[in-house]
């Protein structure tokens, strides 16, 4: 088996609130990516899918846990030693609106990598944002434009030239289509199925949309209250679901097709993140209730398909 | 047999800096009585402004009325007075939205939102309004008809205190408080994760058949509009594209852009199914593609396309608009 690109280990994230009590937004994480792999990270909101992205990138501080990129534990880096990681490891955002400057132009937002990173400069530097743009399919031209001139589609294509121009290995996808509309959202999945078997990333692909994530990924790890609850090969996890949370989220889909209202399989909200519940924390809401799940915390166990959960 | 809503072809621009913006060109829809009728399309399309304009929610200027007409039960909503339309919002049409919490006011507990509510229907009417407490016993009998636990206790709480999918079942309450023939519902799920979507569609679904109401639905996502519509209009960019039985409109789509839309949605049932986009963007209505709408990024274009705006015709037991539908199968 090759060694993982990226390895993590007890990864959490826990905000504390007055009065001694603490958020867990991330609650104890493991997750591998080998090279050239698509894992799926899926979950609804506040589930911690988004920190655990941002935890990944060092954009915010772990709590505790191992993040282990290339061999290197880079939880514990300093500023200055992460800088060969950053130009390892990128991110895409969901809403390319807001991750524009809307004052700089599209050279200047594509090329800063390059630049800061003292990579190019001058006729070179411009050469290269001139092959980025054509590599994401937007013309020449569009160098010179504002983030207002674009539409949201060719935004984001401008976002990913950003996150290429460093020849990243891994890029996060922070929901990567949920600002766009569906026609254009079909344009950039394919765009960026391409672009991984073109230049061998591996990504990890954060979403809310479990029909998208069927589209684009070889494995996906379902989130819920800052755990992962069961982990594998995307086709084995959609089709034949063994967490009840799983199962009640793929039920829960809409197909594109009519007549098919799902009979609702899951009553109740999500508890907040300040009050987990004792023992497994889906045992609240879920239907397979035992008397062990409110006492006991399940573990993720398995091989290849791994779930969190006594009674599946 | 008198259609409920009849609109005829209605046009609406806004007037802004950079010129006219013509959002809505020509949109003929009649919905009869007990109806579900999903409108779909992307944004800008003018799905939520022609929502909008059913219950006279547009502000003119900057909106303005270059043609048609909408009536609601056989009266002109432009025609109305102020007595009138207070009528036609909540016992005629009932809207909820997107995002609940828009439309709660944070600062006043749900029972108190809810009796003004109850209290503002009956002098719609032309009924004495009735006492604050009879309104409040009115109100937790709403929210029980939305499935919330203990309504008597919930009518103290604050709209923060609420989850997502709370929220937008008290909306879905004080839209029923009217007693509406008719729900438009705009994006009513789209704020809420996916078990929460399944939840309050099912509830939709119950209300709309338990009462006899008729349902407009406007959503841009297909699966949404297909477990709760039989009828789907299909929009783009200010125009009705396609209207159809929900049926045969997903098997078998006559306009290119449905095509293009129901080719574009990934489904978690047909991995195989690999989508494909529609190359091009939506038009800038301020100055839009003469013609069809569409041509630009139509694959089956052809130079009539670009010179004459197809009307909606019968083809193939549904209403399309394209020169091309008879031979678009």
């Amino acid at each position: 088996m090759t060694a993982p690109l990226l390895e993590v280990t007890g990864l959490a994230k826990t905000y504390p609130l007055k009065g001694g009590r603490a958020v867990r937004a991330v609650d104890g994480i493991d997750l591998a990516l080998t090279p050239g792999e698509s894992l799926g990270l899926v979950g609804e909101s506040g589930c911690g899918k988004s920190t655990v992205a941002r935890l990944l990138l060092r954009l915010i501080e772990p709590t505790s846990g191992v993040i282990r990129f290339a061999g290197t534990n880079i939880a514990t880096l300093s500023d200055a030693a992460l800088r060969p990681f950053r130009r390892d490891a990128q991110i895409i955002f969901q809403n390319p609106h807001a991750a524009l400057n809307p004052r700089r132009t599209v050279f200047a937002s594509v090329a800063e990598p390059l630049v800061v990173q003292r990579i190019a400069s001058g006729t070179e530097l411009q050469g290269r944002v001139a092959r980025l743009l054509q590599q994401v399919g937007l013309p020449e031209t569009f160098l010179w434009r504002y983030p207002h001139e674009l539409s949201g589609g060719q935004k984001q294509r401008v976002c990913i030239a950003r996150a290429l121009a460093l020849e990243p290995k891994l890029v996060v996808l922070d929901e990567p289509t949920s600002a766009l509309d569906v026609s254009v959202q079909a344009q950039i999945l394919d765009f960026l199925q391409d672009l991984r078997t073109r230049f061998g990333l591996t990504y990890l692909f954060i979403s809310h949309n479990l029909a998208v994530v069927r589209q684009v990924c070889d494995r996906v790890a379902v989130m819920y209250l800052g755990r992962i609850v069961e982990e594998g090969p995307a086709e084995q996890v959609f089709a034949a679901p063994r967490h009840p949370y799983t199962r009640a989220l793929v039920a829960s889909v809409l197909p594109p097709r009519p007549g098919a209202l799902p009979d609702a399989p899951l009553a109740g909200d999500v508890p907040n993140a300040a009050e987990i519940p004792p023992g497994c924390r889906f045992a609240p809401r879920c239907p397979l209730r035992m008397e062990r799940c409110t006492r006991d915390d399940p573990a993720l166990e398995g091989n290849a398909h791994r779930v969190a959960c006594w009674a599946a | 047999m008198t259609p409920l809503l009849d609109i005829r072809g209605y046009r609406l621009a806004f007037d802004g800096f950079e010129g006219r913006a013509e959002v809505l060109d020509g949109i003929d829809l009649a919905v009869q009585p007990g109806e579900t009728v999903g409108i779909v399309g992307e944004t800008g399309c003018g799905k939520s402004v022609l929502a909008r304009s059913i219950a006279r929610l547009v502000e003119m200027p900057p909106g303005r009325v270059l043609g048609g007409s909408i009536a609601f039960e056989g009266q002109d909503v432009f025609a109305m007075d102020g007595r009138a339309l207070a009528r036609l919002r909540g016992h005629g049409v009932a809207m909820i939205f997107q995002d609940p919490m828009t439309y709660l006011n944070p600062v006043f507990s749900i029972g108190s939102q809810m009796v003004d509510v109850i209290r503002a229907h009956d002098r719609a009417e032309g009924r004495s309004m009735r006492a604050r407490p009879a309104a409040r016993t009115r109100a937790a009998e709403l929210l029980a008809a939305v499935r919330l636990p203990e309504p008597d206790r919930l009518l103290d709480r604050y709209p923060h205190e609420l989850s997502g999918g709370m929220r937008q079942r008290v909306l879905i309450a004080m839209a029923l408080s009217g007693e509406p023939r008719m729900l438009v519902a705009d994006e009513p799920t789209t704020a809420l994760d996916v078990t929460i979507q399944a939840q309050v569609l099912r509830l939709i679904a119950e209300l709309v058949a338990t009462r006899g109401l008729t349902l407009l639905l406007i959503s841009h996502d297909l699966g949404v509009i297909g477990a709760l519509c039989r009828r789907v209009v299909v929009m783009y960019a200010g125009t009705v594209v396609e209207d159809a039985d929900a049926g045969l409109l997903f098997d078998r789509p006559r306009h290119p852009y449905t095509r293009g839309l129901l080719a574009a949605v990934p489904d978690l049932a047909r991995p195989d199914h690999r989508v494909a986009g529609i190359p091009g963007h939506i038009p800038n209505l301020l100055a839009p593609p003469g013609g069809c709408r569409f041509h630009p990024r139509c694959p089956l274009a052809i130079p009539r396309c670009a010179a004459e705006k197809p009307g909606l015709r019968d083809v193939d037991g549904r209403r399309v608009a394209c020169h091309r539908a008879e031979e678009a199968a």
